[in-house]
């Protein structure tokens, strides 16, 4: 599904090239759940956003589904985004001026698909997310659990076949943290396959493949057997 | 992405920002007031003033003597002009398309009758003279018959000549003394008011053989040729020069076509109207900056927004066109504004100040709009694609 292949990334800080990915090889098959740990500055939200085609490599190559997508135009890239890719965030970027309902509609908005159908699916989605009374709510007017199921359910409006999530649960209490990481984790189980970025080993030990990062490098992989 | 999700995203933005989105709206607003207002005023000037100079009718030729030109040299015996006599204007009557042919012209002189002396405008003129200037007779005629040998001693009054000597009576039939002369007053004009600046109704009419008399003039003033409306005017202008021509010996005269003239003036007023207009249209611009610094603030606070429209799938064409629709939607809305209050205010100047002509043409109404939209796009641009050209990742950090 996902293959990494001596992947750098660097940036110009001021005069100096800092390397915040040093040569990754990395694949993930469809349907696993991968979560990606390391202290702060160990270039794993680098990695996540270049696997959301959000960024390119200064070097290497990157497959998805079979195909190479680092040579993809920028409107390519987004088209695939928008088809094969969701995104969690910590900070849920909910648009805080529309409704939950719309905050969800919106990858549908993008790709152009009618009306009515958005509507059934967005309906849908806030039925399975509990969300259907507050559909019309802001943002503003929504806790921080509810905030962040409206964020996944417009993740996954789209079915992709892969859900990035960067620490999901770092805005949420332990108890909310808890029913989002449920939330996500039976989408694993409808065989999306869910990256996640933590630096909580509590939350990353729940992940089947368990990958450590210092330094812009995999230092190490745990596979738990706990779920398999 | 579908045009009603566009407007409906563009909107969303537009009215969570109620008083940003005014303020700026505003700006354009006021800019395409006052282009409104400015050219309204200019084109009811326009109007009124076309309307001025159009109401004896525009099928009239008028006929000068002398020509306006220099010669080289000592103009000698080919620079002699000859005056207009009856006699040309009897020339020009059996022309082909000409309607009326009426010699004209003017002094003044010591109107006598009942014990009252006024002293007035007397006009020598033909007895078309009322249909060749599209002007109305009250009571009883002009002279029928037109001798230029025996011209009858008869007089049509001007309405206010009449008020100020007959006070009421009837006139008709009475004798009055125009320069010590006695004449049968046979007919009253109805009143005209000023003409530019010309008073219409302090005259009276006699005719033309009897003025030249009068006066002691060797020549007409001009002449007043009308003409079929569906005649082409050059081809009578063509026909009257080689008419008189022949008579002359040379082309001693001036021939102006009213509506040759009013095309000229109607020129220099549409100057005036752009010229207005443009002035107003500064603030137009003015409101555009404002539209430009607005945008480039939204661009600046949303950026986190952007990022995420990006990774939902957003190429950057679409979070250019959302940004540029707003920059739109905000300067239609202040434009349709500007249009109802420059409209309005016209209107309403026009109430209060009835002398002031106003008018406000749809085409300018449309172009008005059309030119807040471009001014809108155009203050849009810029913002809208430093919008589309972030780095997504960038963008999503921000908060």
């Amino acid at each position: 599904m996902i293959e990494l292949n001596r992947v750098s990334r660097s940036f110009t800080v001021g005069d100096q090239q800092v390397g915040a990915l040093r040569d990754i090889d990395l694949s993930i098959a469809a349907g696993d759940y991968v979560s990606i740990m390391g202290p702060s500055g160990s270039g794993k939200s680098t990695l996540l956003n270049l696997i959301g085609l959000l960024d390119r490599p200064s070097s290497g190559t990157y497959k998805l589904d079979g195909g190479d997508v680092t040579a993809l135009s920028d409107e390519q890239q987004a088209r695939v985004r928008s088809e094969k890719i969701g995104f969690v965030f910590q900070s849920f970027h909910l648009v805080p001026r529309l409704t939950a309902a719309m905050n969800i509609e919106l990858p549908l908005i993008l790709a152009g698909i009618s009306p009515a159908e958005r509507k059934a699916r967005v309906e849908k989605l806030l039925e399975n997310y509990g969300l259907t009374d507050r559909a019309d709510h802001r943002p503003d007017q929504l806790s921080g659990g509810q905030r962040q199921r409206v964020a996944i359910a417009r993740a996954t409006i789209m079915h992709p076949a892969v859900l990035l999530a960067d620490e999901p649960t770092g805005n949420l209490d332990q108890t909310t943290g808890k029913e989002v990481m449920n939330l996500l984790e039976q989408l694993v189980e409808q065989n999306v396959t869910l990256i996640l970025v933590t630096h909580d080993p509590v939350i990353g030990g729940r992940a089947h493949r368990q990958i450590h990062m210092v330094d812009g490098q995999i230092t190490g992989e745990n596979k738990s057997s706990a779920e398999l | 992405m579908l045009f009603p999700d566009l407007v409906k995203l563009t909107t969303s933005s537009f009215l969570s920002y109620r008083m940003r989105s005014f303020l700026t709206g505003l700006g354009i607003a006021i800019g395409i007031t006052a282009v409104i207002l400015l050219t309204s005023i200019g084109e009811g000037l326009h109007q009124f003033v076309l309307a001025e100079f159009s109401q004896f009718g525009t099928n009239i030729i008028t006929i000068q003597p002398g020509k306006t030109q220099t010669n080289g040299g000592n103009a000698g015996v080919f620079g002699s002009v000859r005056p207009l006599s009856l006699e040309d204007a009897d020339a020009l009557r059996h022309l082909p398309y000409v309607e009326n042919v009426n010699p004209s012209l003017m002094g003044n002189a010591e109107v006598r009758v009942n014990g009252k002396t006024r002293r007035t405008t007397v006009l020598g003129e033909g007895r078309d003279f009322a249909k060749a200037f599209t002007m109305k007779v009250q009571s009883g005629s002009f002279w029928t018959d037109e001798d230029n040998e025996q011209a009858r001693a008869q007089v049509v009054l001007g309405a206010k000549v009449n008020q100020e000597l007959f006070a009421g009576q009837n006139p008709l039939g009475s004798y009055l003394r125009v320069g010590g002369q006695r004449y049968r007053v046979i007919g009253v004009m109805e009143s005209k008011g000023q003409i530019l600046g010309f008073d219409m109704d302090d005259v009276v009419i006699i005719p033309a053989a009897r003025a030249m008399e009068l006066l002691n003039r060797s020549g007409l003033i001009e002449m007043q040729v009308s003409y079929r409306a569906s005649a082409d005017v050059n081809t009578v202008i063509r026909s009257i020069t080689e008419r008189l021509k022949e008579r002359h010996g040379s082309e001693d005269f001036t021939i102006i076509s009213q509506e040759q003239a009013l095309e000229v003036l109607g020129s220099v007023l549409d100057v005036i109207t752009f010229a207005v207009g443009a002035l107003g249209g500064i603030s137009l611009l003015v409101g555009g900056v404002g539209i430009l610094t607005i945008m480039t603030m939204a661009v600046t606070e949303r950026t986190a927004e952007i990022g995420l429209l990006r990774a939902l799938g957003a190429r950057e064409g679409q979070v250019l066109t959302l940004f540029l629709g707003e920059a739109m939607l905000l300067s239609a809305l202040g434009g349709l504004a500007g249009l109802a209050l420059g409209v309005g205010i016209a209107q309403g100047a026009h109430l209060l100040f009835p002398a002031l002509p106003v008018h406000t043409p749809w085409l300018f109404a449309v172009i008005a709009e059309l030119s807040a939209v471009t001014i809108g796009l155009a203050a849009g641009v810029m913002p809208a694609r430093r919008a589309a050209r972030l780095d997504p990742v960038e963008a999503l950090r921000t908060e």
